[in-house]
């Protein structure tokens, strides 16, 4: 097999400067606050993708995962660690992002295809194909800023969908569309995943991961804490304790009762 | 000692423990919301193709810099129309703001400073040496300006989408070629109106002005497009400058003026003459002005009369400086995520 992505002990770490203004600064700097704080979004993360392996992303709002798929499109660099990918990516880490709102759809499709990747003499090839699949019929010549947010996310879809691309990232963004439409993109995933286009799935919704992935990897805090097959992935975010009777944690309380009595 | 020791540890895992409970709560309550968020698809029978990707594994980030942008010249031209699309946008007048303001300057310093002031006298065809500077400092100015501003501008890209970042400030001075391109055929026009004739010195001065003014101009939007992002001030200091860099260079003024500065302040002449700006407006009036100037005695002293060797070393400062922005540019780039 061939690997497709490797990303190796990644770090990123973000700065949060909760102060822009010499005055705020001054202000902060009287009262004894903090200027700045540094924030581990993705933490020591380690792992390789075969090519035309579908893998889905798992964890918690915040865990990191926005980051870590930021990281292999390389809209990010990490601070430490490597990531190495294999081919063209196309990714949907946010659909529409960079529609200019006062642009015409085909234009922004133009742009959009342009960013990702495609050639002209592409992007006119597969023109009716995008404007096909995404369904907005004679909004196409209208500025996207009169574009329902369905719409939008449809656009998008279909623009990233067709860049005949060697990794495929999808995020929760799909969300954004209806029904028939998130069928339509699941769908059309499985159809370029028999094609042998390695998948990175971000998802929680249990059922349509295990329908898609191979492979599930979840995020906490930051950190990869599960890499495995998709039902153990599952199970393991739900961390299988009901109602808290996890004896350890039970074990703990009252050794900690103890050392206090 | 040690029984504290051990109330820390055990406070430390009944933290990780309790942490982990409210993961696993929060968790469970996301699974059950979630869970129906997106449809079952099942993968389709037959089975999977292989894949045989012909490539490397690379870094999945561009690290071409402004040579890659340049290479994917599809996606310069098409950012190009995006920031004009950008820039006109609710408009009435469009594109034609970008001549009235220049036409309205010219018009000011043109009255004050040739008619008023009279720095005209002695000065043949003073317009057009007056204009012939104003086009190509008002291409510095703009590239400047829009270079700066470019990254934060364009923010939902450099946030969410892979290209390039430097893509933003070159195509800023693109944006400044597609409104001075016009001026220059205007100036083109009026030259050979007035009575311009060719000679290869001439044209040579003024490819060399041009490659100062793209160097230099590219150096300079580079450099303060990735401050900006760092410090919002830099446009307004940058803002600031542009108030009067027209009066900087020698265009309303003949160099001879400033010849005379340098005999009581040679430090002061000095710094005048070391802006690169300076240097190749000086250069353009080389190619346009001069030639139409029937008395070439007047001419002797508009210009210094090592032109050319400033010129040439100029130039070299400039790639030198280009070079150290993309290098700064480069190094900065990836803290732009979380500052924009």
């Amino acid at each position: 097999m061939v690997e497709s992505l490797v990303v190796d002990h990644v770090t990123k770490d973000f700065t949060l400067h909760y102060h822009r203004t010499l005055k705020q600064i001054a202000v902060a700097t009287a009262r004894g606050l903090p200027l700045k704080e540094q924030f581990q979004a993705v933490n020591d993360v380690s792992f390789t993708v075969e090519q035309g392996e579908s893998v889905g992303l798992m964890g918690l709002n915040g865990s990191g995962k926005s980051t870590l798929l930021k990281l292999i499109n390389g809209v990010m660099t990490p601070d430490h660690g490597t990531v190495r990918t294999r081919g063209r990516i196309a990714g949907l880490i946010a659909t529409g992002a960079g529609f200019q709102p006062q642009m015409t759809g085909r234009d922004n499709l133009f742009l959009n295809g342009a960013i990702l990747g495609m050639t002209e003499t592409e992007l006119k090839n597969k023109f009716d194909a995008i404007v096909d699949f995404a369904d907005i019929g004679k909004f196409l010549d209208t500025p996207v800023s009169h574009y329902s947010s369905g719409m939008f996310a449809r656009l998008g879809f279909s623009i990233a969908i067709h860049v005949d691309a060697d990794i495929f990232l999808a995020d929760e963004v799909l969300a954004v569309g209806d029904r028939p439409f998130k069928k339509k993109c699941l769908a059309k995933m499985q159809e370029i995943r028999q094609q042998g286009t390695t998948i990175f799935y971000v998802s929680h919704a249990a059922a349509s991961v295990r329908a898609m992935c191979d492979r599930v990897l979840v995020l906490e805090a930051g950190r990869l804490n599960f890499d495995g097959p998709v039902d153990d992935g599952i199970r393991y975010l739900q961390y299988d304790d009901e109602d808290g009777d996890d004896p350890a944690f039970e074990g703990l309380m009252d050794a900690e009762l103890g050392a206090d009595i | 000692m040690r029984a504290a020791d051990r109330a820390a540890r055990n406070q430390q895992q009944v933290d990780e423990a309790t942490r982990r409970k409210n993961a696993a709560k929060q968790a469970r309550d996301l699974l059950e919301r979630k869970s129906d968020s997106m449809p079952v698809v099942a993968s389709p029978d037959g089975p999977r193709q292989i894949r045989v990707v012909d490539a490397e594994l690379v870094d999945p980030s561009p690290t071409g810099g402004v040579v890659e942008v340049f290479q994917q010249r599809y996606l310069l031209r098409l950012i190009v129309g995006r920031q004009l699309a950008q820039q006109y946008a609710a408009s009435v007048l469009g594109l034609l703001w970008s001549y009235i303001q220049p036409a309205l300057r010219f018009g000011v310093y043109f009255f004050v400073f040739g008619v008023i002031l009279k720095t005209h006298q002695g000065v043949p065809n003073f317009a057009l040496r007056l204009f012939t500077a104003m086009v190509f400092v008002h291409y510095f100015t703009e590239t400047w300006n829009g270079g700066t501003r470019s990254i934060w501008q364009n923010s939902s890209l450099v946030l969410k989408m892979r290209v390039p970042r430097e893509i933003f400030p070159v195509a800023a001075m693109f944006v400044s070629v597609y409104h001075t391109g016009p001026q220059v055929l205007l100036l083109l026009v009026i030259c050979a109106i007035v009575g311009w004739h060719f000679s290869l010195a001439a044209v040579g001065a003024g490819l060399l002005g041009l490659a100062i003014l793209v160097t230099f101009s590219m150096a300079m939007a580079l450099f303060f497009s990735a401050l900006n992002v760092l410090y919002r001030d830099f446009q307004n200091i940058v803002q600031t400058i542009m108030q009067f860099i027209h009066f900087l260079v020698p265009m309303m003024y003949s160099y001879s003026v400033v010849n005379d500065l340098g005999k009581s302040h040679p430090i002061l002449y000095q710094v005048y003459m070391a802006d690169p700006l300076a240097e190749a407006v000086l250069l353009m009036q080389k190619v346009f002005w001069a030639p139409t100037v029937s008395d070439q005695s007047l001419l002797k002293p508009m210009f210094p009369s090592n032109l050319i060797s400033r010129g040439l070393i100029t130039l070299g400062v400039c790639v030198v400086l280009l070079y150290l922005s993309q290098k700064f540019f480069s190094r900065l780039e990836s803290k732009f995520p979380e500052n924009l």
